[in-house]
């Protein structure tokens, strides 16, 4: 773990919710409330990070992540530099450790890595700390293997704490709402960032999932593990429903969709008898069909809006804190 | 070469220790043992164990294929920079140690090496785990040792007759145990630390069930079995039972499973990516136990050297393996609450034997002079810049370990002194 802290002994880094700790993420969900309003003026920019550099070094193919990022810097006023493995000298052989210094060498002051290989931006925060040589360089985990993607589970949490009508510009807590995590928990950084900030914000989280698609140990983890979705969801405040990838089917892992769908999917008929109040949630992006029936979308509302704004939202809240920004630029 | 004094020391071996000089002739033998001995190089063995060298069942030279992060000459420095007289080569290079050519490129190229180096061959040709080598040719040619190493045989029936063709060669058959069904993908151990890592695992059932099998093959065949790199509690388990049953099969462990655990990962430092994984407490455990009774005959190094750039990649992609022979003896010291003469017994003469070499193991007069001089009480940091290997991927590095290499002898001439190599 990368112990290192930036400006105002605020962390440098931002690579798992666990590493933020509740106070961060409390402190973050708080800002992002300042600049979800900031999105909503005619010009929504502010010249806090002006004559800053942020480089979005994406590894893997991201639509979403990657322009919510790149639109958080810009409104931010910084001078953004987009990457990607594709059109990069990875295609040429080049290591992970020479991109990093060669983006380095070039006086940059965030990073944002998106990695299919766990851990990939611990080893990148690692080595801007070692080579970084005096200058400050904030890496921020855009998501990385089945480990953790940190700012959805911002992003999640703002938007849960607004549907709820928690302000989450007050004191951010989820105390007393039961959150029911349905699906390849085992595969998904999604699961694992989003499981530590809901328990950090104070929810009881159930996983529901077949033991294969569950990590293989989990001691000491907060949450109840079922395998009976319709008890969970008799009783359960929100449905947070993960992506299903087809590649599942290999491996042993699961008999077939249907099956899936049968015992872990959001169909028709579990949407029928689901209490009226009970928000649905999914990261994105869906598999109508399978994680949940097509017409069940209607249930998730405005959330792939709110999705959108409010991840910019917190994505700006993140650079601004780990770089020091100031209001008034 | 001119005669060696070793002066000041005490000399440990399995029949036990005494205050005593050494002499070693030109000849390469030790002549003389006993009180104010004199030579004409003298080394000062003051506060120092003088005894045989140590023996490595498991080690990676990578030549030919892999001159960039080890020779058979560079490796063989590391070895006596780490007190060792003697290595074996494993035959996972590129072109595999797996026909009678390249057994003689790598005798021969150890024979310009700083210490012993002994070739091993792979079981099947290629390690492809299809066909066996031509074991009798190569047991002709001196090999004494056969390993897949880096994957175990998986194919049960071919192994069955790769130990009953072994029977009458008087050879070793080696496992990499590891069923690869149940290990694939995997990059760590399976466990509480994987789990959060969100890095795919292999479970210990995966080494476990090839080494039952073994076992329950070595019963059937009479065929002489060892089990490298032993790491789980349930290999341990197992091993103890089948020897108290008779069956001929022995085993080693190394260093980093004696001394680290799979906590070691959470950084994703690659440095710690190994094959088998470090696994838990209790495994660490159970391989100190299984080693203090016994049950696991030796300790050795599986030094594995890969270049930096390799080990600089993300946790998943990069090659595992870890460096050890300039380590092994001070991490054994270090970490193993087991007498001296026992650390030794395991690291020196018992693998000496397992190698076909009984008369290694006590430092008198008309032996071999191969021999390490141990300061067991001095500390020292490990650093990976300073290593003598030309790999630098240790898992220890920055900690401080007791017992301190200060010379080696092979075959009479001194090739480590004063902390430097001497060629």
């Amino acid at each position: 773990m990368t112990g290192a802290t930036g400006v105002d002994g605020r962390p440098r880094h931002l690579l798992s919710i666990e590493e933020l700790g509740a106070d961060g993420l409390r402190t973050l969900l708080q800002l992002s409330d300042t600049f979800v309003e900031v999105g909503q003026r005619e010009i929504p920019k502010v010249p806090a990070l002006r004559g800053r550099t942020v480089v979005s070094m994406f590894f893997e193919d991201s639509t979403r992540t990657r322009i919510s990022f790149e639109t958080a810097a810009k409104r931010l006023s910084a001078d953004v530099m987009g990457f990607s493995a594709g059109s990069s000298s990875l295609k040429k052989g080049e290591s992970l450790r020479d991109t990093v210094e060669t983006i380095l060498a070039m006086g940059v002051d965030a990073l944002v890595v998106r990695h299919r290989s766990s851990g990939a931006p611990l080893q990148v925060a690692r080595w801007c700390d070692e080579i970084s040589d005096g200058r400050t360089v904030s890496v921020l985990n855009g998501g990385d293997g089945w480990h953790q993607h940190p700012t959805q589970a911002l992003l999640d949490a703002y938007s849960l704490l607004e549907r709820l009508g928690r302000r989450p510009g007050d004191v951010p807590s989820l105390e007393g709402v039961s959150i029911a995590i349905v699906g390849d928990i085992r595969h998904s950084r999604v699961a694992r960032s989003n499981i530590e900030a809901f328990t950090l914000l104070g929810a009881d989280v159930t996983l529901v999932a077949p033991p294969t698609l569950l990590p293989a140990a989990m001691p000491g983890w907060p949450v109840s593990v079922s395998h009976d979705l319709d008890e969970v969801l008799a009783k359960t405040d929100v449905v947070y429903l993960l992506r299903l990838q087809r590649e599942r089917m290999e491996g042993g892992l699961l008999p077939s969709i249907r099956e899936y769908t049968a015992t872990y999917g959001l169909t028709i008929e579990r949407t029928r008898r689901l209490r009226d109040d009970v928000i649905v949630m999914h990261p994105g992006p869906m598999n109508r069909g399978v994680e949940i029936a097509d017409d069940a979308t209607r249930l998730l509302g405005s959330l792939v809006t709110d999705q959108v704004r409010n991840g910019v939202a917190t994505r700006m809240a993140a650079l601004f804190w780990l770089l020091g920004g100031s209001i008034d630029g | 070469m001119a005669e060696i004094a070793i002066r000041g020391g005490t000399v440990v071996g399995r029949n036990g220790s005494r205050r005593a000089d050494v002499l070693v002739d030109g000849e390469g033998e030790i002549i003389a043992v006993g009180e104010d001995l004199r030579g004409a190089i003298e080394v000062d063995a003051g506060g120092c164990i003088v005894t045989p060298g140590l023996v490595d069942l498991h080690t990676h030279l990578r030549e030919p294929g892999k001159e960039e992060a080890e020779t058979v000459e560079t490796g063989s420095r590391s070895a006596v920079a780490g007190g060792y007289t003697c290595v074996l080569a494993m035959p996972n290079t590129t072109p595999t140690i797996d026909n009678a050519s390249v057994v003689r490129d790598v005798q021969e190229l150890g024979r310009r090496a700083l210490c012993d180096v002994e070739a091993s061959a792979a079981i099947t040709v290629d390690r492809a785990g299809e066909q066996l080598t031509p074991m009798a040719e190569l047991a002709a040619l001196g090999v004494r040792w056969f390993t897949d190493d880096g994957t175990g045989v998986q194919d049960d029936h071919l192994m069955r007759r790769a130990m009953e063709y072994s029977l009458p060669l008087g050879v070793v058959l080696a496992q990499h145990a590891e069923n690869s069904a149940l290990s694939a993908g995997g990059v760590m151990h399976e466990g509480a630390v994987s789990s959060r890592l969100g890095l795919p695992g292999q479970p210990a059932e995966a080494e476990e069930l090839m080494v039952m099998r073994d076992i329950a093959l070595a019963r059937l065949t009479g065929a002489r079995v060892h089990v490298m790199h032993v790491s789980t509690a349930g290999a341990v388990a197992m091993i103890r039972a089948a020897r108290a049953g008779g069956i001929p099969v022995t085993a080693e462990v190394t260093p980093h499973h004696l001394a680290l655990t799979d906590a070691c990962c959470e950084g994703y430092d690659a440095v710690f990516k190994v094959h088998p994984p470090l696994r838990t407490e209790s495994d660490v455990g159970a391989c100190r136990t299984g080693l203090g009774d016994g049950t696991l005959d030796c300790i050795a190094t599986d030094h594995a050297p890969h270049t930096p750039e390799t080990k600089d990649l993300p946790f998943d992609q990069a090659p595992p393996g870890m460096i050890g022979l300039e380590t092994a003896f001070a991490v054994a010291n270090t970490e193993l609450d087991l007498p001296l003469e026992t650390i030794l017994d395991r690291l020196s003469w018992t693998p000496a034997a397992l190698l076909g070499r009984p008369d290694h193991g006590t430092v008198e007069a008309g032996q071999r002079g191969d021999l390490t001089v141990i300061d067991p009480d001095a500390t020292w940091t490990v650093d990976a810049a300073a290593t003598v290997s030309r790999s630098r991927n240790t898992p220890f590095a920055g900690r401080e370990l007791r017992g301190v290499v200060r010379h080696t002898i092979c075959s009479g001439e001194l090739v480590f002194h004063d902390g430097e190599v001497q060629r």
